[in-house]
């Protein structure tokens, strides 16, 4: 444990200890910001053209949680997608480039205690970024009544989604020794999940069922809903020791060759 | 103490180390010398446990790299070819870093960090970031963060390599001051520098042992040079002889 944390906080201090902390906070959340804003404008119009045609059916109908949270949670899981990789890229290359890859391997540390530090590194880093991102919502129960606990599941979808985008990234940092290929490689593998769900829709029988139970989009919009059920939780948790049981053989690799 | 033994490592059709065995006895410092591309590095990283052997055995204090890997890493000290620095952290909190990760108890860290400043010169330098410091205080940074941990055992690859003369003459020195109770074992292909610093000398020429003696046996009536390309120029044949020479004269 003690190396875990070691191995952590240096992923850290190299993350705040340079730009790529901040830089990467500022632009999820400047856009994240925008969203936000666009989705707000959006919702006040719809509401101000349904108050005037006097149609209270309607108006009930209308909620901030579909209007605004729900899709502002899609569009946020859309920017983790691209920032991510940029989170994990740096994992794995750099110590391949810089040689500390050889320090590390060569000391008295166990190759899960490397791959689990650098993802709790990665982990603060994202946990970060979801949980500020936690102010638009939180604006929103200020000023408006949203349904808190369904608003909750919501960001607990995202949260989950962004660990498990880590571990994603993650592994396949561990393969390369190059941060381009690192960064397109998971953006690739990332949007594959993401999508794959599409295909679902066409293809029937088990199959079908399988490609939509795979897709991540499936499990994160029924939390948007508020309903966490057990199934999607199995989903995420699956996916996540998944990816860093095989970062760890990966990383183990090397001693096979 | 390092024993190697029918040590050989193969990557795919290329035998780059066949069947080595040498040892290095506790207190010495052994020189292991060769050309370039002769299997140096690659030894040096199985017996670090960086790399797997194809086949054969090294132990390290007795302990066997494959089977007790976590035994032998903690009492080694190594020091790859390019100096394993984070250029983004400064010095000191790098060597903490690596103390903990060599598993110095956390009280110890602190005067661990202190002795190893001192004897490697780097007291004036211990905020500096890294990556802004010159190739010869990454150098004995990179000893520094081998010796952290007080290993009874010091693998060094070409610790002096692009150093200037004061420099080189510097860690020589700080390296001669390490045998006593340490192994080393010391890669390099400047022939004084043997003379000067190593017990015992191995020569690795095409991934094979060619010479495995004392100093002083090797030096009687001929210089190390002569013994050197001697060595080399019959495990190559007689057309890599002038090249061969050439370089080192250079």
């Amino acid at each position: 444990m003690r190396n875990v944390v070691a191995i952590a906080g240096r992923e850290l201090r190299s993350y705040f200890g340079s730009p790529v902390a901040y830089v990467l906070l500022a632009a999820y959340l400047a856009l994240a910001g925008y969203f936000f804003y666009a989705l707000l404008i959006a919702f006040n119009q719809t509401l101000q053209i349904y108050q005037m045609m006097r149609n209270p059916e309607m108006l009930q109908r209308f909620n901030l949680n579909q209007m605004v949270i729900a899709p502002l949670l899609h569009n946020m899981s859309v920017l983790l997608i691209f920032i991510v990789p940029a989170v994990t890229m740096r994992m794995f290359p750099e110590e391949k480039r810089a040689g500390t890859y050889e320090l590390l391997l060569t000391s008295p540390v166990r190759i899960g205690e490397i791959v689990f530090g650098k993802f709790l590194g990665g982990l603060v880093l994202v946990l970060l970024m979801v949980g500020l991102s936690g102010f638009f919502g939180a604006l929103l129960r200020i000023y408006g009544n949203p349904e808190v606990p369904m608003m909750l599941s919501g960001y607990l979808g995202l949260g989950l989604m962004a660990v498990v985008f880590l571990a994603v990234g993650t592994l396949i940092a561990s393969f390369t020794d190059n941060v381009v290929v690192a960064y397109v490689g998971t953006l690739f593998a990332l949007l594959v999940l993401y999508t794959v769900g599409w295909l679902g829709e066409t293809i029937q029988g088990p199959l079908g069922g399988f490609v939509r139970y795979a897709s991540i989009t499936e499990h994160f919009a029924e939390m948007t809903k508020g309903i966490i059920d057990t199934k999607d939780l199995v989903y995420f948790a699956t996916l996540l020791f998944l990816a860093l049981f095989l970062t760890h053989r990966s990383v183990e690799s090397v001693r096979w060759r | 103490m390092i024993e190697v033994a029918n040590l050989t490592k193969r990557y795919g059709d290329l035998s780059a180390v066949r069947d080595v065995s040498f040892t290095a006895p506790t207190g010495q410092i052994l020189g292991f010398l060769g050309p370039n591309g002769a299997g140096k590095t690659t030894t040096m990283r199985i017996i670090t446990g960086f790399l797997p052997a194809t086949s054969g055995t090294v132990r390290v204090e007795g302990f066997d790299v494959f089977q007790q890997s976590t035994e032998v890493r903690r009492r080694i000290g190594y020091l790859p070819e390019n100096p394993p620095l984070y250029n983004d952290m400064a010095v000191a909190p790098y060597l903490r870093f690596v103390a903990r990760l060599k598993g110095v108890a956390r009280r110890d860290v602190e005067p661990a960090l202190e002795r190893v400043l001192e004897t490697c010169g780097l007291t004036g330098v211990r905020d500096r970031l890294t990556g802004h410091l010159s190739k010869g205080f990454r150098q004995r940074v990179g000893l520094a963060q081998a010796l952290i941990h007080d290993p009874p055992v010091l693998v060094l690859d070409e610790p002096t390599i692009g150093l200037d003369p004061a420099q080189i003459r510097d860690i020589r020195s700080l390296i001669k001051t390490l045998g006593g109770k340490r192994t080393v074992v010391l890669s390099t292909h400047i022939l004084p520098e043997v003379a000067q610093v190593c017990d015992k000398v191995v020569i690795i020429s095409n991934g094979r042992i060619v010479v495995e003696d004392a100093l002083e046996n090797l030096t009687r009536g001929r210089s190390l040079e002569e013994v050197f390309l001697d060595a080399i120029s019959k495990d190559l044949g007689d057309g890599a002889r002038a090249p061969a020479a050439a370089d080192v004269e250079a």
